[in-house]
């Protein structure tokens, strides 16, 4: 018992309430956002030091013991998880600052923020497989009406597809959780992986557990179902972009690590190196394939971050602790440098009004902050030693090889290849060559919207340099996720 | 061009008594909650209904008048209400949610049972009532 990891849910949502109410106060809004930001990064790092030290906590909501009741449980993914949700959250609220229009701000913007937040934290810290859709739910209908904020002709026609898709996937998810259910005749996640472990992962089960990874590929946008993410991601302003980019797939992501290392891991050899590492493959090579063929800058990233879930996925899916370390790892950097890039794409658009990049250049010249900051980033994306993107690629492409999955190995190889190709044909259009953007916007002062970006920037470098110490936390939290035995008796007390 | 307004004095007149039964009935429903068939979402429903019918025998410039809400500020307040209630129970080392209910003599009602998960119940019943009225009335509104 312990109402600690219950905070990271019920903050964000008395604040979010308490917004609607002084939906009219555009400044108490900020300030009370800003503020609610930066308390919660302390309090996902003082949980996460906790739950580092002292092992898993679980909280069975309204004193129900397990498994008749709900359980939250914070184990170190889960928190790490929470920590970076926080940390992301409080970049681009910060950026939303200097980049909201108060016609955007007028419709409840930071209420639904907030309530974005509610569902992301509660869907990574839930121990109950109904509970993780419900808070599914929380999170997608908060996006729904972030993904519309503004309401133009585009976003409208784009989010269209975006709800049906997710929509659609989520009355799967019901299916998914009923049949469940009817099999193993419970809905708290330790006791079903019980269940299971008894009957031995046959042939329902494997059905089953394919009907949760299909759920989960479509929210966290996997080969075939990612179609919706690049047009749906362009429309809203970069702030929101970017939190979306950054942390919306990977909920989807993380949900597909927790039940197939938890509840669904008895037949390796069929779920996890068969159907897993396939679709990793192909996601991560359509994915890079389109990012190449796209000219803008914010679609471009868009399809780069369906190729880096690519890379995650594959993690898991070769499933040793070597490999799901990196995925793990993967995360981290994914999450960080992603969103960083998609706010340098809203800076970059603040200066020259587009994000063609035929229409771009010469943005090194005249914002050469902006312009190497972007540098950094776009190469460690790629994978360039010796910023974070090399030492997550490496463990899980080392992983690859040692399990003699050679092809997939290969793949991911050359979709880093492909990376760097297309984060340097930004660097060459947008910021290099002849100024395409008058003196006036030459003169744009930006530095005030570099700040929220800027410990993103200083992350990856220090997720880099320091990755002996950062590998050796993703290699303890992959060994707990790996050892179901640990989640269970700290849910189930035996 | 001026709208013809047809005579709905019949409609008008047993609105306002129908309108007292659907109230009544969604109150009962609202306290039945929690042990019997009810409780705080049907009951918002119920009341969102009887709000509705008025808004449909009168025009919405009346109603306005007459029931001076903000019904966004509604969702607001019972989700705060709602949240508050997991909270109270922490503040005495219980965990979030944990629900306590007694037995009381009150002099008219005799025994009555009085639960925490009445307030909780009222904010979910704030929440539909404002959330209903909200999206009912923005389609409606529409037509201007």
């Amino acid at each position: 018992m312990n109402n600690l990891i219950i905070l990271p849910i019920i903050i964000p949502f008395i604040i979010g309430a308490v917004l609607i109410i002084f939906a009219k106060h555009h400044r108490l809004q900020r300030v009370v956002s800003g503020f609610t930001a930066v308390g919660m990064l302390i309090l996902s790092i003082y949980l996460a030091i906790v739950v580092y030290q002292d092992g898993v906590i679980v909280l069975e909501a309204g004193n129900w013991a397990a498994p008749f009741g709900i359980v939250l449980v914070a184990d170190m993914f889960a928190t790490l998880m929470v920590l970076l949700t926080s940390l992301l959250s409080a970049a681009c609220l910060f950026f939303a600052f200097k980049t909201i229009t108060p016609k955007r701000e007028k419709f409840f913007f930071y209420p639904f923020y907030f309530f974005l937040l509610v569902g992301v934290n509660g869907a990574f810290l839930t121990g109950d497989i109904f509970n993780l859709f419900v808070f599914f739910e929380v999170m997608l209908l908060s996006s729904y009406a972030l993904i519309v904020n503004g309401g133009t002709k585009y976003q409208l026609r784009e989010s269209f597809k975006y709800v049906i898709i997710n929509v659609f996937a989520s009355a799967l998810f019901v299916v998914a959780v009923a049949w469940l259910y009817s099999v193993t005749g419970t809905l708290n996640m330790a006791h079903i992986s019980e269940r299971v472990a008894e009957l031995e992962q046959t042939g329902v089960v494997n059905v089953i557990a394919i009907m949760f990874f299909i759920v989960f590929a479509s929210k966290g946008a996997l080969f075939p179902l990612y179609f919706w993410l690049p047009k749906s991601y362009f429309g809203p302003p970069a702030a929101i972009a970017a939190l979306f980019g950054g942390l919306l797939t990977k909920v989807g992501i993380y949900a597909i690590i927790r039940v197939f290392t938890l509840i669904f891991y008895h037949e390796p050899t069929y779920t996890h190196k068969a159907v897993i590492v396939t679709i990793a493959g192909f996601t991560m090579l359509f994915g890079v394939l389109g990012a190449v063929s796209q000219f803008d800058f914010k679609r471009i990233l868009s399809y780069h971050i369906i190729s880096q879930v690519g890379y995650m996925v594959m993690g898991l899916g070769i499933f040793t602790p070597l490999a799901v370390a990196g995925a793990i790892y993967y995360i981290v950097h994914h999450m960080i440098v992603k969103t960083a890039l998609f706010l340098f794409a809203g800076a970059a658009e603040r200066v020259t009004g587009t994000t063609d990049l035929k229409k771009m250049g010469g943005l090194l010249k005249t914002h050469p902050v902006l312009s190497w900051m972007f540098f950094i980033s776009a190469i460690s994306l790629a994978g360039i030693p010796p910023f974070s993107g090399f030492f997550s690629k490496f463990p899980i492409i080392l992983a690859g090889f040692q399990e003699e999955q050679y092809i997939i190995s290969g793949v991911a190889l050359l979709v880093g290849l492909l990376t760097l190709f297309s984060m340097m044909k930004i660097f060459s259009y947008a910021f290099w060559g002849k100024q395409k953007h008058t003196d006036e916007q030459a003169k744009l002062p930006i530095g005030k919207l570099l700040l929220p970006i800027a410990p993103l920037v200083a992350l990856t470098i220090i997720l880099g340099i320091a990755a002996e110490p950062i590998f050796q936390y993703s290699l303890q939290v992959a060994e707990q996720i790996m050892d179901p035995s640990i989640y269970i008796e700290s849910v189930l007390k035996e | 061009m001026k709208q013809l307004r047809p005579n709905d004095m019949m409609l008008q007149v047993s609105m306002r008594l129908i309108t007292l039964i659907i109230f009544a009935f969604s109150f009962y429903l609202f306290l039945a909650g929690h042990n019997n068939p009810g409780g705080g979402f049907i009951g918002g429903l119920m009341t969102a209904s009887a709000i509705l019918v008025l808004y449909l025998a009168f025009d919405m410039k009346t109603i306005t008048k007459a029931i001076p809400f903000n019904f966004t500020t509604m969702i607001g307040v019972g989700l705060l209400f709602a949240v508050f209630t997991g909270i109270a129970s922490m503040l005495y080392g219980f965990p979030f949610l944990t629900q306590f209910f007694d037995y009381f003599q009150f002099p008219v009602f005799g025994e009555v049972e009085l639960t925490t998960a009445l307030p909780f119940d009222l904010g979910v019943y704030l929440v539909v009532v404002g959330a209903a009225l909200t999206i009912i009335l923005a389609i409606a509104e529409d037509d201007k």
